[in-house]
């Protein structure tokens, strides 16, 4: 049998993102054999599946890939933005558009991440750059 | 060669129960009645169930529940949750494994209280089947519809769909509805009654989305050879595909493409037939968008062309090509997984038992449930007798032409049977074959612009 021994660091890619983000950094994971990044936060490459997978500082810019309008009645808070976003490194993410009425977010306006919190959960937004 | 599982397991009986409202009633119930009357419909009991199949949105150890509840000992047993087309996803596990001879008699079943239960607020564990996906749920969602709502907004983006394009598709189904005694929602519904709805989740308002109704619903399905003894005119699975994308929706490689340019690919090969051999479609349409994708994606029209193909009135009753027969998951019954209700449909529709609604002369039916997040789509196409032998239809209303015909013929006289089928296959793949297509009996009433909400 072959045994993952050290090609794996004790500490998974979820704990090693969430303690980035608590520093205030949004790191992504690029594989050091085909080169292509990853998120969200993988073990193996989603496009070759090497283990080789390294830590660097994402660029925190993207492109709105899609976007919707979440309608809920004003005593529930209201509309609200919901997005994808395409990472400048070419990975996509859920999240939402802050500082900006939902109906003026557009696909393909480019956006630059922010690092927010929600029920002491931090999680990453963006908004227009 | 076909392939080795075309034509080689057949449905032999469906169930359904009532839809809508039945607050009366458990979810292990509906599924127990359906299986019941599925089974009633073959002509074979309980006890004869050797092969369970089942997916639920409760218990993570369902299949064992319903084992039990039922009093069955299946040598075969999957619980496999794809979201809502782990049935259609089924009749590929239930088939391998009747072929193999794991098992004799699969049941397929369903049972789903969920109208019921939103309501009494009793709504059971993994009812949000979308809870604690981590870069999803964290940022709360709107879920599924949200999902589906960035993937129409993209397909706008990119092909251009109208308002009137996309409202096109439940007024399409509703129309098929109003045929349909079984369904829900019957009463008139126009383009401008779906773009005047409530809004829900851009683009979609409330008749862009699905029902929320309390089902059950069960097939069963033996060995080919076994079905030509049993009650009812054997529904023949030619072909089945499986296809998974992604889980969360940002996962999803491009919101233009939906996994059935996997599915269908496979399914269609496994069936040596392609879209033009269909006669009835039916789709798991939990959103307005969905329809549109898998009308492109599984190969019959081309991509950007499905919002203008509904508005063309093709798939509505009369059209060239009927799609939702039953009503759909719009208009006709959606109890949370709906998937079991596609291949019920192309099932009564091959069996010519669909009265008012029914596709007359329908030999091919294509059923497409949809899971998750437009995460899995699984593709079954079944066929009447005529459509076996051959590897490609030779029928009446889908005659190849002269050629093919004289071909597969001439060949099946002399040739030995193998031989034949090639030859049949072969010749029929030349021929381009075009159906005229058939009307429903009966017209349908033109849509009043009365908004007409939902209870």
């Amino acid at each position: 049998m072959a045994e993952t021994g050290n090609t794996f660091a004790d500490e998974g890619a979820e704990k090693t993102f969430r303690a980035g983000l608590a520093r205030g950094e949004f790191n992504i994971q690029q594989c050091g054999n085909c080169k292509k990044h990853v998120f969200y936060p993988r073990t193996l490459c989603t496009h070759c599946g090497s283990p080789n997978l390294v830590w660097k500082k994402a660029a925190g810019t993207g492109t709105v890939y899609s976007t919707s309008i979440e309608r809920y009645k004003p005593e529930a808070g209201g509309d609200k933005n919901i997005a994808v976003v395409q990472l400048d490194e070419g990975p996509r993410m859920l999240t939402r558009i802050t500082d900006i009425a939902p109906a003026d977010v557009k696909i393909g306006m480019k956006v630059t991440a922010h690092i927010g919190e929600a029920d002491g959960i931090k999680l990453i937004y963006f908004r227009q750059a | 060669m076909a392939h080795p599982l075309r034509g080689q397991t057949a449905v032999v009986g469906v169930g359904l129960t009532k839809f809508g409202d039945l607050p009366g009633k458990t979810h292990l119930e509906l599924l127990a009645e359906a299986s019941h009357a599925a089974l009633q419909d073959a002509g074979l009991k309980l006890t004869d169930v050797d092969g369970l199949f089942v997916s639920s949105m409760g218990r993570v150890f369902h299949p064992l529940q319903v084992a039990e509840y039922l009093g069955v000992k299946p040598s075969a047993i999957d619980g496999t949750n794809v979201g809502g087309s782990a049935f259609v996803n089924a009749i590929q596990h239930a088939a391998m494994a009747l072929h193999t001879g794991v098992c004799n008699v699969a049941l397929i079943a369903y049972g789903s209280s969920n109208r019921s239960d939103r309501k009494s607020g009793t709504r059971g564990p993994g009812g949000n089947p979308n809870a604690g996906v981590m870069y999803q749920s964290e940022y709360k969602p709107m879920l599924p519809v949200g999902a589906y709502a960035l993937v129409a907004n993209r397909y706008i983006h990119e092909y251009g769909l109208t308002r009137d394009q996309l409202s096109s598709v439940p007024v399409s189904f509703r129309k098929w509805a109003q045929l349909n005694p079984r369904a829900e929602m019957r009463g008139p519904l126009s383009l401008e009654d779906v773009a005047k709805a409530r809004p829900i989740c851009d683009p979609f308002t409330l008749f862009d989305c699905c029902l929320v109704s309390d089902a059950g619903a069960a097939l069963v399905m033996t060995r080919a050879d076994r079905a030509r003894h049993l009650k009812q005119k054997p529904v023949y699975m030619l072909g089945i595909g499986s296809g998974t994308s992604h889980d969360q929706i940002s996962q999803l490689a491009n919101f233009t493409v939906t996994a059935c340019a996997m599915s269908g690919p496979r399914a269609f090969a496994m069936a040596s037939l392609k879209p033009s051999d269909v006669d009835v479609v039916e789709f798991y349409d939990a959103f307005s968008i969905n329809p549109i994708l898998f009308i492109e994606d599984l190969g019959f029209v081309k991509k950007g062309e499905g919002g203008a193909f509904f508005a063309s009135g093709a798939a509505a009753p009369g059209g060239r090509l009927p799609v939702n027969t039953n009503g759909g998951g719009l208009s006709c019954v959606h109890p949370g997984m709906y998937g079991m209700f596609v291949s019920i449909e192309a099932v009564e529709q091959l069996r010519g038992e669909t009265g008012a609604r029914q596709v007359e002369g329908a030999e091919v039916a294509l059923a497409n449930g949809n899971g998750g997040l437009l995460s899995n789509q699984s593709t079954a196409i079944f066929g009447t007798a005529a459509t076996l032998g051959a590897s490609a239809r030779t029928t009446k209303r889908a005659a190849p032409k002269k050629t093919a015909k004289k071909v597969a013929k001439k060949s099946a006289k002399k040739a030995p049977k193998k031989a034949a089928k090639k030859a049949a296959k072969k010749a029929s793949k030349k021929a381009a074959k075009k159906v005229v297509k058939k009307t429903a009996k009966k017209a349908v009433k033109k849509p009043a612009n009365k908004a007409k909400r939902r209870s």
